[in-house]
């Protein structure tokens, strides 16, 4: 469907954006590459005032790997982390995750901000976000503030953002090299957003045991959700068969996902398991 | 709202209302039709066009945010009467039966093989899971994309 009416604005600092959206009172939206924003303005689930695009703004589309962790630009695109070398090694589940990201022409134009900001509880990067303790810093009238990933989803397509806020990065702390990870994530066909998906990661203490298990899921729940049943399984075990049996039975335990026409829920609780199993799996067999 | 940008080498400007699409801005104000619209949510990949190098899908794209960049159409992948060498291949393969996925099909897999000349099978079949065909099943369309690879690699200089 044709997009409904809005104005259109692409300030080249943030001030001047903050300040449109100021004056918006609430009605104005930013957009990044649009790639979800356009399809929810054609469905007719936002109509925006005015559209304040960022995409003149120097500086929000920087990766930056230091001590800390991996900063990723608000305005980088899924192709920006799928053609960077040092992300492979930095924080290899996230190159992994973005690879599920919808099709070529979409990563060309999809941003690491739009999505965050689109909570789509079906999408990899908010998942992933959440999964790693990650910080998202945004702008707004009253200044600057971190969100930790945790207090920024508050339900389907719902952010703790401020109707004047702009996230400008987001803080993925750093991973030790030995960290075991996996990621599964399964769609009718690809491209498609996800039935279920999970990220997994764990350190490995001197004892050859799992510690400090992250375990973030997929389209199980209006939020992306963090599986802290199953990660308990974990921690202090030694990921083995046994272990990952029981990960799996308290992963499809603790959600309670909602059907729908593409999965029912018990399928998708079942799903969770499968794939969690999956990343188990391949985080165990991983060389360190 | 004014639009300046070009289009297949040619600079060109546009009076449109911020809600237009690049894709709609292309057919109506600037009367090519070459690319198609299809589902205008982005699933489809008929309206794919090349914006700086890169294969966008044209419907997700508003003409506004357009203004500077270098766009190619499928009109433009050839500005010489004959058909490309992938435009060959496809007629070799019978990679179309309607044709409406084809020009999206075309600039995505141009762009494609224009940064990838090496690009594996997979990879193609990877990189067009974003366009959809009714008719060809698309194994044509897969051996078109690796026949064409040869010109590619020529164009990037290999012997």
């Amino acid at each position: 469907m044709k997009l409904p009416h809005f104005e259109y604005e692409a300030p080249g600092t943030l001030d001047e954006a903050i300040a449109l959206l100021v004056a918006g009172d609430g009605m104005a939206r930013p957009i990044a590459g649009g790639q979800s924003f356009v399809p929810v303005m054609a469905f007719r689930l936002a109509e925006p005032s005015m559209l304040v695009d960022l995409r003149n703004i120097p500086g929000l589309n920087k990766i930056e790997i230091g001590a800390e962790g991996v900063r990723l630009g608000a305005m980088v695109r899924w192709r920006d982390i799928l053609d960077h070398a040092g992300l492979k090694t930095a924080l290899a589940l996230l190159p992994e995750a973005i690879e599920h990201v919808a099709h070529y022409q979409i990563r060309n134009r999809g941003t690491v901000g739009g999505s965050l900001a689109h909570a789509d509880p079906a999408a990899e990067m908010p998942t992933i976000a959440l999964t790693c303790d990650a910080v998202i810093d945004v702008v707004g009238a009253k200044g600057k503030r971190s969100i930790r990933a945790g207090d920024l989803f508050i339900g389907p397509l719902m952010t703790s953002l401020e109707s004047d806020e702009i996230i400008v990065s987001v803080l993925l702390p750093a991973w030790p090299a030995t960290r075991r990870w996996g990621f599964q994530e399964f769609s009718r066909r690809r491209g498609d957003f996800a039935l279920a998906g999970v990220a997994a990661f764990y350190d490995v203490d001197a004892s050859g045991l799992a510690q400090n298990a992250h375990i973030g899921a997929i389209s199980v729940g209006d939020t992306p959700l963090r599986l802290t049943k199953a990660e308990a399984v974990l921690n202090g075990r030694k990921i083995d068969d046994a272990t990952i049996a029981d990960a799996t039975a308290a992963a499809s335990a603790e959600v309670d996902p909602n059907g729908d026409i593409h999965a029912s829920a018990r399928y998708r609780k079942a799903l969770v398991g499968t794939l969690l199993s999956r990343a188990l799996n391949a985080a165990a067999n991983r060389k360190a | 709202m004014k639009v300046t940008f070009t289009v297949n080498g040619a600079a060109v400007s546009a009076d449109v209302t911020p809600r237009m699409t690049l894709a709609d801005c292309l057919r109506h104000e600037l009367h090519l039709t070459g690319t198609h619209i299809g589902c205008e949510h982005g699933v489809c990949g008929a309206c794919t066009v090349i914006v700086n190098g890169d294969a966008v899908r044209g419907c997700l794209m508003l003409a506004v945010q357009a203004q500077g960049a270098s766009v190619t159409t499928v009109e433009g992948l050839s500005l010489e009467e004959g058909l490309t060498p992938l435009q060959e291949a496809f007629k070799h393969h019978h990679a179309l039966q309607c044709g409406f996925c084809t020009p999206g099909m075309l600039t995505t897999l141009h762009a494609l093989l224009s940064e990838e000349p090496d690009a594996s099978e997979e990879r193609i079949r990877d990189v067009i899971s974003g366009n959809i065909c009714r008719c060809t099943g698309y194994v044509p369309i897969i051996e078109a994309a690796l026949d064409a690879r040869a010109s590619y690699q020529q164009a990037r200089g290999d012997k």
